[in-house]
């Protein structure tokens, strides 16, 4: 069984009508933890796509043998194996963004995202399409938190892309500067939820003007 | 009954389950094991470097040779240094003698969750530096604790025990000498307290802190 939807709506799905955090709120704990800046954003978000991407793939290989009574422990040791590895190269290439994430990266374990697409998609579908979903679903994760760890940097400390020597290596580098200071509730755990709210809502009302204009152009 | 009895082949024995879930487990741990040799070298130089970059500036002033990393000496628990546990100091070289000690401690009275604090000793007792190497303080209000928004913590070099006096070791607000920030003064006390104790230690046992050999093992120093 093949998925025919092309990739660009597949994309679409995941970034935007099926967002993982956004629409289907899963995974919201590393979600809501790390993301007080755009580089930690992007790299737990990077490490999460790498995850599921993957574990799609090995359970997408391995579903015919997969029987449904034991499929739970199995993507649990195919998730918590692919995890250690991406923790153990994370230390090896990003040791500065490792220590900064810290125990976020072996979390990524406990990301119910991961293990939902593992059951929902990757279970009954071919290899190719399991990997290009956990690709697109991983890529709306990232997005999300890359929007929101921007967000959050940008009115909480009143930098952007600060540290982005954590992923690139090089010297330290300090970000674009645009206030001395900011508003230090954004960077605090109530920020998060802050956040993550003007996010959702933002999403649900953009959705909603669309249906709107699209409602409207059919009664003319 | 009748159910199980009328599917038999379709579902799978408890055998043939339990050798697919081993067979997976031996592949990812293959797999996990194949990865950690792939990244230890690369791993334990990071791990090395991080240490050796950390150590640095808590030793600013005093000429040095070799690296910080290569004279550790760990001090068994229980001692009187801050914190519970095994501490350790780095002993640091020049013309064959050690020169300074940097001693990484943990502050455990912190606002929120211990503060691990690297602490610079030259051989005579004098401060060549303050670190924090780890804390949970909370954003904006422990502020001074974050080396790139405050330089709270430069006002301890070249102090010592007698400068000031020991009774003087101590914030603004308990009767000190050491700047407080205004609304926080917990996490400087803790920080302040735990410069003072490590003081203490040093002049205590600065002979053997100085010349006891790096075995690895944990000493009590006399």
């Amino acid at each position: 069984m093949s998925d025919v939807t092309p990739i660009s709506s597949r994309f679409r799905r995941g970034l935007w009508d099926d967002n993982p955090g956004l629409v289907q709120l899963l995974g919201l704990c590393p979600l809501l933890a790390v993301t007080s800046n755009f580089i930690n954003g992007l790299g737990l978000g990077l490490a999460t796509l790498a995850v599921m991407a993957l574990s799609n793939l090995l359970v997408s290989a391995t579903r015919r043998w997969i029987a449904s009574e034991i499929r739970i422990p199995m993507y649990v040791v195919i998730i918590a194996s692919l995890v250690t590895c991406i923790e153990l190269v994370f230390k090896a290439w990003f040791p500065a963004l490792d220590r900064t994430l810290g125990i976020f990266i072996p979390l990524i374990v406990t990301n119910c995202a991961i293990l939902a697409r593992a059951e929902v998609y990757a279970s009954r579908n071919g290899i190719l399409d399991s990997v290009i979903d956990g690709v697109v679903m991983g890529s709306g994760f990232a997005a999300l938190l890359c929007c929101i760890g921007f967000f959050r940097e940008l009115i909480g400390r009143g930098t952007m892309f600060a540290r982005m020597d954590m992923l690139f290596g090089g010297e330290p580098m300090p970000g674009i500067q645009l206030a001395d200071n900011g508003l230090l509730l954004l960077l605090l755990p109530p920020g998060a939820f802050l956040s993550l709210a003007i996010a959702v809502a933002s999403k649900k009302a953009i959705d909603r003007r669309r249906q709107k204009s699209a409602s409207f152009r059919l009664s003319i | 009954m009748t159910e199980l009895a009328s599917q038999p082949d379709t579902a799978p024995s408890v055998w043939q389950s339990a050798v697919t879930l081993m067979t997976v487990a031996a592949i990812c741990t293959a797999l996990v094991a194949m990865t950690y040799y792939g990244t230890r070298q690369q791993i334990a130089d990071n791990e090395q470097a991080w240490l050796e970059q950390s150590l640095k500036p808590a030793i600013s002033g005093v000429p040095y040779e070799g690296d910080l990393t290569s004279d550790p000496l760990v001090i068994s628990a229980p001692n009187e240094l801050p914190g519970a546990g095994d501490a350790v100091v780095y002993r640091v070289q020049s013309g064959g003698n050690v020169v300074a000690a940097l001693f990484v401690v943990t502050a455990t009275d912190g606002f929120v969750g211990p503060i691990r604090l690297l602490i610079g000793l030259q051989d005579d007792g004098t401060l060549t530096g303050v670190r924090i190497l780890e804390h949970k303080e909370t954003p904006g209000i422990g502020d001074l604790v974050d080396q790139s928004r405050s330089d709270w913590v430069e006002q301890f070099v070249e102090r010592s025990l007698g400068s000031p006096p020991v009774e003087l070791w101590a914030i603004q607000r308990d009767g000190g000498e050491f700047d407080q920030v205004t609304g926080a003064s917990i996490t400087p006390r803790a920080i302040v307290k735990a410069i003072r104790e490590t003081l203490v230690y040093f002049e205590a046992h600065r002979e053997s802190i100085l010349t006891l050999p790096s075995t690895g093992e944990a000493v009590t120093p006399e």
